[in-house]
C-alpha cells in the first residue's frame, strides 16, 4: 500500500502546517541564544538602542575580552569546573557503592530492607531548607569548596534508579563468578560495572549537568568571592544586574553596553552544556526511563 | 507487643544469618557505609533539626538547647495573612504548570509522531530538548533581557503597534502566565519523551486495520493513538501532583520575581528562603517548611499508592 497516494488534500495541508509549526517551535528554543550572541558582539549604540535582533550590529569582540580579563569570572568558571569534576566523581562513587548491595534481596543481604527503607524515607521526606542549612553550618562546611560537593554527593533518586538497573542484571552472570570464588568487590567491578556502562554514563552526564547548573548552594553556602561558582556569579550579574566587577574603567562603557556584557557572560556559561549536549542526547531516553519500569 | 513479634523474629533471623555469613557478605556492608554516613549527616540530622520548629532557635544554643515554645511558631504562621496567600500562590502556580505542560506535551508528541521524515523529526527534537538543560540563571537572564521594557520583545511589540511596553515580570496580571509559559517552553520538549516512548508501543497492525476499514488520519489519532498515550498521561499527572510543592519551581520563581509581584508570585519555598535565611527567622521558617514537607509526604505517598494500584509501575 502506497501511503502517499492515499492521502487527501486535508492530510497534505495538515502536514505542511505541522512541519511549519514544529520548525517554528524548534527555532524558538535557539533564537533566544542567537539573540544573545548577536547582542554580545554588538557595539554600545546598537545594543542600548535596541537595534539588535539576530545579527550583530557593528561587530566587536570587546565584551568577550573584558569578560576573560576579569579575574572573578575566570575564577568562578574554574570553581565550577572543579565542583563538577570532583562532585560528579564522588556522587557516582557513593551511588554505585550503595546501589549494588541494595539490589540484593534481604535473603541474600540481611537488613537490606531496613537500609532501603531509610533511603526511601529520606527521599520522600526531608528536614527542609533551614535545618539543612544549619547542619551544614554546624559541620563546618560553610565557605569551603566542600559545601558545593558534599551536600550533593548522594542524590537519592539516582540510588533508586541505579539499584533498579542492577536488579535487572541476569543472576546467572553473578552465580558463575561466585562459583569461581569471586568476592563481592570483584563481582561489582568485573560483572556489574561493565554491563552498566549506559546507565553509568547517563547518571554521570546528568549529574555533571546538575553540578554545572547549580547556583543556590553557591549563593547561601559560600560568601568568599574566590569560591563562588559560575552560575552563582552569573546570577549577581544577570539577575541582580550588578556590574561592579566590570566598572573598574568607566571609559569602557563608552565602547560596549552592559547588556552585551551580560549576554557574553551568559553564553560563556552555556558553552560547556552545548559541548556535552550531543552526548546527553544519546542518553535522553534511557535517562528518563532508566530503572523506572520493572515487570 | 504481640503485633511486633513476627517483626522481631524476622530481625532475629536476619541477624543470625548476618553473623553466619559475614565472612562472605562483609563487602556489601562496607560498600554501604559512605552513603549511610551521608544519609545520617545530611538527611537524618536535618530531620532531627526539625525540632526547632517547636523552639525559639538561638544559633548560640543550637538544636539541642534552644528553648521550647510549643506550637507558637505554627500559631504565628496561621495568623500571618501572607501565609495563606503564599500557600494559594504555590498551588495555583504548580497546578497551572503541571496541567499546561502535560497537555501541550501530549499534543507535541502526537504532532512529532505524524512527521514521517525521520531526519526532520530528529532535528526538531534536538532543538526542543535544549532549554531543559539550561539553568534558571541562564534562562532568567535571557528572559530579563528579552522581556524588559527595552528588550527585544517590547521592541517588536512596539513596531507591531502596541504603544505601552508590557512589563511581563513586573505586574501581577502577567507574572504567573509568564512563569507558566516560560516553564512550558523550557520543559515541553523533554516532557514528550515519555509519550513518544508510549507511542512506539502502539501496535502498527491496529493502525493498518483501521486504515483499511476507512478510518482517516485524524480518526486514527483520536481513536487509537490518543488512547494509547492516556495511561502514560495519567501516570505522569499523578506523579506530578504527588510532587506538587516542587512543581511550583523555586529556581524559576526566585530568579524572576520581585517585590512588585509578591502577592501572586511568592511561593512557600521563596518565602522560607527569604524569611528564614535572609530574615534569620529560623524557627518560623522551619515550621512552614515542616508543614510543606508533611503535606508533600502525604501527597507523594497517596500518588504512589494510586499508581501501584492501577499499573504495574513501581518506583522502588
Amino acid at each position: 500500500m502506497n501511503r502517499a497516494e492515499r492521502r487527501g488534500i486535508g492530510s497534505r495541508v495538515f502536514d505542511i502546517f505541522n512541519h511549519t509549526f514544529l520548525l517554528v517551535l524548534g527555532l524558538s528554543c535557539v533564537i533566544p541564544l542567537i539573540h544573545l550572541l548577536a547582542l554580545s558582539f554588538s557595539d554600545r549604540a546598537a545594543a542600548t538602542g535596541g537595534l539588535v535582533t539576530l545579527w550583530p550590529v557593528r561587530p566587536t569582540s570587546i565584551t568577550y575580552e573584558k569578560v576573560l580579563e576579569a579575574g572573578v569570572f575566570l575564577n568562578a568558571f574554574w570553581i565550577s569546573v572543579i565542583r563538577t569534576v570532583i562532585g560528579t566523581t564522588l556522587q557516582m562513587t557513593l551511588v554505585v557503592l550503595i546501589s549494588f548491595p541494595l539490589s540484593k534481596n534481604k535473603e541474600e543481604m540481611p537488613f537490606r530492607n531496613i537500609i532501603m527503607g531509610s533511603v526511601v524515607f529520606a527521599y520522600l521526606f526531608n528536614g527542609g531548607l533551614i535545618p539543612w542549612f544549619l547542619v551544614i553550618r554546624k559541620l563546618g562546611m560553610l565557605n569551603t569548596i566542600w559545601a558545593l560537593i558534599i551536600p550533593q554527593a548522594l542524590p537519592l533518586w539516582n540510588v533508586i534508579l541505579m539499584m533498579n538497573f542492577f536488579r535487572r542484571v541476569p543472576k546467572e552472570l553473578e552465580e558463575a563468578s561466585i562459583i569461581d570464588g569471586a568476592t563481592y568487590w570483584q563481582i561489582l567491578l568485573h560483572v556489574y560495572l561493565p554491563i552498566s556502562v549506559p546507565a553509568l554514563a547517563t547518571l554521570t552526564l546528568f549529574g555533571a549537568v546538575g553540578h554545572w547548573n547549580a547556583w543556590f548552594d553557591g549563593m547561601i553556602l559560600i560568601a568568599d568571592r574566590d569560591l563562588i561558582p559560575l552560575q552563582t556569579f552569573l546570577r549577581t550579574v544577570v539577575v541582580k544586574m550588578d556590574m561592579n566587577e566590570f566598572m573598574r574603567n568607566p571609559e569602557d562603557f563608552d565602547m560596549f553596553s552592559d547588556r552585551s556584557l551580560r549576554a557574553a557572560q551568559t553564553l560563556v556559561t552555556v558553552v560547556p552544556i552545548l559541548v556535552v549536549y550531543p552526548f546527553l542526547q544519546r542518553y535522553f531516553v534511557s535517562g528518563i526511563t532508566l530503572g523506572a519500569l520493572k515487570g | 507487643m504481640q503485633v511486633l513479634a513476627p517483626v522481631v523474629d524476622d530481625l532475629k533471623e536476619q541477624a543470625s544469618r548476618f553473623v553466619r555469613y559475614l565472612p562472605r557478605l562483609w563487602p556489601l556492608y562496607v560498600m554501604v557505609i559512605p552513603a549511610l554516613i551521608h544519609l545520617v549527616l545530611l538527611s537524618y540530622y536535618p530531620m532531627y533539626g526539625i525540632r526547632i520548629a517547636f523552639q525559639e532557635y538561638k544559633p548560640a544554643l543550637g538544636f539541642a538547647k534552644s528553648q521550647w515554645v510549643g506550637l507558637k511558631q505554627f500559631q504565628l504562621m496561621l495568623d500571618n495573612p501572607s501565609f495563606w496567600q503564599i500557600f494559594r500562590n504555590t498551588i495555583v502556580i504548580a497546578t497551572s504548570k503541571i496541567v499546561t505542560l502535560q497537555f501541550c506535551a501530549v499534543i507535541l508528541a502526537l504532532l512529532l509522531n505524524e512527521v514521517r521524515k525521520l531526519f526532520y523529526k530528529r532535528s526538531v527534537q534536538s532543538l526542543v530538548y535544549l532549554p531543559y538543560f539550561l539553568s534558571w540563571i541562564v534562562l532568567g537572564g535571557i528572559m530579563l533581557e528579552m522581556l524588559g521594557s527595552a528588550g527585544v520583545v517590547n521592541q517588536l511589540l512596539q513596531r507591531a503597534g502596541v504603544e505601552q511596553p508590557i512589563i511581563f515580570l513586573g505586574n501581577n496580571r502577567t507574572f504567573v502566565p509568564t512563569l507558566v509559559a516560560s516553564h512550558l517552553w523550557q520543559q515541553v520538549g523533554w516532557a514528550t519523551i515519555l509519550y513518544l516512548a508510549a507511542l512506539t508501543s502502539i501496535d502498527p497492525q491496529l493502525l493498518e486495520a483501521a486504515a483499511i476499514d476507512g478510518a482517516g488520519r485524524f480518526q486514527r489519532v483520536l481513536y487509537i493513538i490518543l488512547p494509547g498515550v492516556l495511561p502514560t498521561l495519567l501516570l505522569v499527572l499523578c506523579l506530578d501532583f504527588g510532587l506538587l510543592f516542587n512543581a511550583a519551581g523555586f529556581d524559576q520563581v526566585l530568579n524572576l520575581y520581585n517585590p512588585a509581584v509578591y502577592s501572586t508570585g511568592d511561593i512557600l519555598d521563596t518565602w522560607i528562603y527569604r524569611e528564614g535565611l535572609l530574615g534569620a527567622r529560623f524557627s518560623l521558617a522551619t515550621a512552614v517548611g515542616l508543614v510543606r514537607s508533611v503535606l508533600g509526604l502525604i501527597l507523594i505517598v497517596v500518588s504512589l499508592r494510586l499508581i501501584s494500584r492501577f499499573t504495574d509501575y513501581q518506583v522502588y
